[in-house]
């Protein structure tokens, strides 16, 4: 049965050992705070990739809405303890239980369209969402942002030290593999990726096909509540520009670049595309003097140039890279063995 | 009363940019199957070149062309190198990558003309029109007369001449286009180039009411896509109605309820459109596209 | 007494056009029934409304005595009735074996808070499809592909996937589009097999095909249709006597 599992679903434990690994060794590689930010932010960002993988690499759904899950989690988070000094960890929770009921219902009115019709109404839905954190200034703060939000703190632990919150997002991320890759090694994985393939298919085994894509939905709008909480007592303050479209664009980026079928590739993605803004906003500002939004450029041609030429995304080259290096390990084993033979009848 | 027919008159004007989106947006989606998120950065190319071209010292008549032409050619290099390469990719797939294409084309745009607004002058240098109370912007004229005539020509285009016949043959039916010797490639690329050439008049003609920057295009590329839902993706005076009725929604619901949220108004409007009637208002063939 | 599946009326109109017009048909426990006809018939606009994929414009299908019409496609798995499409619908990105386990999808428990926690009936789950889809796989002879992606088999051998996926969970009534089609010889014969083994077991099938020979040998009822209607009913036997349906199948001119 554990054999099977593992032709079936793939290794879960040597990628989450390793990926664990990097995550405790890389604090002492790190030479500055600024880099710690980007790699929490990483951690923040990857929840969210890691279910629109679920949502788009499996079942085969886009959304152009998530920003609007996310930025749901920080405003509920936000303004619950800015406002009202609620626990941050009683705050987190409402927020995911708001997320969830809005994205339900959500996902029920516009998940039975398809392709285009259902990428431009998740763009609608976030972009009514912007508006209204605009508009709604007496909870929201408008334009201006709501400051003032408070550090998370666990048992006695301050997890406003960057350290301690690295750690702390990094955990999660890891549970939140661990529990997304349990759910694509199921049954449920099962029916999401034959969701992708034929949906009438689906149904006519008797599977509900909306029930499901609409649980999915929920689920990866959730993982985006609980980035966007994080997020909020990371940073401390939050304002609308960061739930707009072209953050929803970012993150389908990131999930198309590092592989949309494979969570991995979806953490992968997500550090890469960090990286890479990062890294040209410095060559573009030391080299060339430009400020501005100047990597949009080579976002865009990446996007391009990775969808052309490796549509399957980073990961699957990756993976590749790593076959053709075990068949060839293999390959040199069996030489060898093949020489040694020769050798003994010599 | 006076402010009703004022918001008409605005309404109708941006709806008549928005049409000319949409026909874009037709165009191209019912020949390749491809909503091209990069439409609105056609309008910006278009906006902004004119600009430039009149900051070179050409006159209006002759920066107007130079500009749409460019953006067609733009347009064509697109679909060649872009689009036609990968069009038997997933949805999905080709969703991502009109996207990529309109951030890149936004990015070149940044680093042309950075961040600042670009004026572009009215084409027609006149008083504002008093009419029935209403205060009429000569270029609203202008944008009516323009749309009325681009109307008339794609008309002609599609119904009295080969190449339109044929590009029209492609839309309802590619397979059957090709059997009959209808080249389906040089289609999509025509669809491209017509696509942008539209998208760059819009653009031209929204400059000098709203001025230009470099983000221009996303917004106006939406609205164009909206203006196309509500009218249906497969009839072009369905695209034109929609986009007509949409302008003239925001501008209603800008000056009766609050201009802030106009745009939630707008989009809120399409999401019922595509809860209850996915096909658009006015199409014909109900339930075609599940 | 009730028939397994009965159409009364069935009728479905398309804009101005009649596609199946008041078609009236059972089948009975145990059954083999074949629905024939020229092209442009109203065959699968017909298997479509019975498999609720259409609701029709009037009239209504009964499964089992109770209205069939109006339900979900989804709930047609748990009262017993399974089928296959005319355009292949296999999960092509998925392993044979994965197919399959899908095809036994309805007897699972899992939801995505189990699985998630990976409670134990994640694992009963997955053991139960396990089993069963290997007794499927080795019956439909497909154990050999097991692990390869049903996208890269053979047409035969999707077809045969598709079948054997229709008939995991133990349906009682197998709504086949045109099983045959695109198959060779050889493989029309295995797949008439299969259907005559199941049969032994008292499974129906309702069939749509366009070979007739296949038809002829596998039928023990055939319906005509024509221009949306029925035009004949009986055994293959007087099917092939039938001089409507010679009419139709050859012309006026033929007879």
């Amino acid at each position: 049965m554990r054999r099977f599992n593992g032709v079936l679903h793939g290794q879960l434990w040597r990628p989450l050992l390793v990926l664990a690994a990097i995550v405790l060794l890389l604090p002492w590689f790190i030479p500055t705070p600024y880099i710690f930010t980007i790699l929490i932010l990483i951690g923040i960002y990857s929840l969210i990739t890691i279910g629109l993988s679920l949502l788009l690499g499996y079942a085969g759904q886009i959304s152009l809405g998530h920003a609007a899950f996310f930025g749901i989690g920080a405003y509920v988070s936000g303004i619950l303890t800015a406002k009202y000094a609620i626990s941050p960890w009683l705050a987190m929770v409402i927020g995911v239980i708001v997320t969830w009921v809005i994205s339900y219902a959500v996902g029920m009115a516009i998940l039975r369209l398809k392709g285009h019709f259902l990428a431009l109404a998740t763009m609608a839905v976030n972009i009514i969402f912007y508006i209204l954190i605009l508009g709604l200034d007496e909870w929201t703060g408008g334009a201006s942002g709501l400051v003032g939000i408070p550090g998370l703190s666990l048992f006695q632990l301050n997890l406003g030290q960057p350290l301690y919150f690295y750690f702390f997002v990094w955990s999660i991320v890891l549970v939140v593999i661990v529990f997304s890759t349990n759910i694509v090694r199921s049954s449920i994985g099962r029916v999401l990726r034959s969701i992708h393939d034929s949906e009438i298919a689906t149904e006519m085994l008797g599977v509900n096909v909306a029930k499901y894509k609409v649980a999915i939905f929920s689920l990866s709008a959730v993982y985006a509540s609980l980035a966007g909480s994080l997020y909020a007592h990371f940073i401390s303050f939050i304002a609308p520009p960061s739930f707009y479209i072209t953050f929803s664009i970012l993150l389908l980026v990131m999930v198309m670049v590092g592989g949309v079928h494979s969570i991995w590739g979806a953490v992968l993605g997500t550090a890469i595309i960090m990286f890479l803004n990062e890294w040209i906003r410095y060559i573009g500002q030391t080299y060339f003097q430009i400020s501005g939004q100047v990597e949009i450029v080579v976002y865009g041609f990446i996007i391009i140039v990775v969808m052309m030429f490796m549509p399957k995304g980073l990961v699957d080259v990756f993976e590749r890279l790593w076959r053709k290096i075990a068949s060839a390990r293999i390959k040199e084993v069996e030489k060898r063995k093949i020489a040694a033979e020769r050798g003994d009848l010599a | 009363m006076d402010s009703m027919v004022q918001y008409l008159v605005t309404g109708l004007t941006v709806g008549s940019i928005y049409a000319l989106m949409a026909i874009g947006f037709v165009a191209i989606y019912n020949i390749t199957g491809i909503l091209n998120f990069a439409q609105g950065e056609f309008a910006m190319i278009g906006a902004l070149s004119c600009v430039s071209f009149v900051n070179w010292g050409l006159p209006m008549v002759a920066a107007i062309p130079a500009a749409v032409m460019l953006t067609a050619l733009i347009g064509f290099i697109i679909e060649r190198t872009a689009i036609f390469p990968v069009r038997n990719r997933s949805v999905i797939t080709l969703i991502v990558i009109t996207i990529g294409l309109s951030t890149f084309i936004k990015g070149i745009g940044l680093i042309i003309w950075g961040t600042s607004p670009h004026t572009l002058q009215p084409v027609v240098k006149a008083e504002p029109i008093k009419l029935f109370g209403a205060v009429i912007n000569p270029q609203s004229l202008f944008i009516f007369l323009t749309v009325l005539v681009l109307l008339v020509i794609l008309y002609v285009f599609f119904d009295k001449t080969f190449i339109g016949s044929a590009l029209k043959a492609s839309e309802k039916n590619p397979r059957a286009a090709s059997l009959m010797g209808i080249n389906t490639s040089s289609m999509s690329a025509l669809s491209f180039t017509l696509a942008a050439a539209l998208g760059a008049i819009a653009g031209i003609m929204i400059a000098p009411l709203t001025d230009a920057t470099y983000e221009m295009g996303f917004l106006i590329g939406l609205k164009g896509f909206v203006a196309m839902v509500i009218g249906g993706v497969n009839n072009i005076p369905g695209a034109v109605v929609g986009g007509l009725l949409l302008g003239v929604i925001e501008s209603f619901s800008g000056g009766l309820i609050s201009t802030f949220y106009s745009d939630a108004i707008a989009f809120g409007i399409l999401l019922l459109i595509l809860f209850f009637k996915p096909t658009g208002l006015f199409s014909k063939a109900a339930g075609e596209r599940v | 007494m009730t028939y397994l599946l009965e159409g009364k009326q069935v009728t479905k109109k398309f804009g101005g056009i009649t596609a199946v017009d008041g078609v009236d048909f059972h089948l009975k426990q145990g059954e083999i029934v074949a629905i024939i006809g020229p092209n442009g018939a109203g065959k699968t606009t017909l298997f479509n409304i019975i498999s609720c994929f259409l609701p029709p414009t009037s009239g209504e299908v009964l499964y089992k005595g109770e209205r069939l019409t109006g339900r979900k496609i989804f709930e047609l798995a748990r009262l017993g009735i399974s089928r296959t499409f005319q355009n292949l619908q296999i999960f092509n990105n998925m392993t044979v074996l994965e197919n399959i386990m899908m095809g036994v999808h309805i007897k699972l428990r899992t939801n995505v808070f189990s699985a998630g926690f990976r409670l134990p009936v994640v694992k009963r789950d997955e053991e139960l499809a396990y089993k069963q889809a290997l007794d499927v796989l080795e019956m439909m002879e497909l154990k050999p592909f097991i692990n390869e992606k049903a996208g890269n088999l053979s047409y035969g051998l999707q077809k045969q996937l598709e079948f054997a996926r229709a008939m995991a969970y133990d349906p009682t009534l197998i709504l086949l589009d045109e099983p045959m089609a695109g198959l060779n010889d050889a493989e029309t014969n295995q797949m008439a097999g299969y259907i005559k083994e199941l049969k032994k077991k008292g499974r129906s099938f309702l069939f749509v095909e366009h070979k007739m020979a296949t038809v002829m040998e596998l039928a023990d009822r055939i319906i005509v249709m024509d221009f949306g209607k029925k035009i004949a009913e009986g055994t293959p036997d007087e099917i092939a006597r039938n001089e409507q349906v010679i009419r139709a199948y050859l012309g006026e001119e033929a007879v």
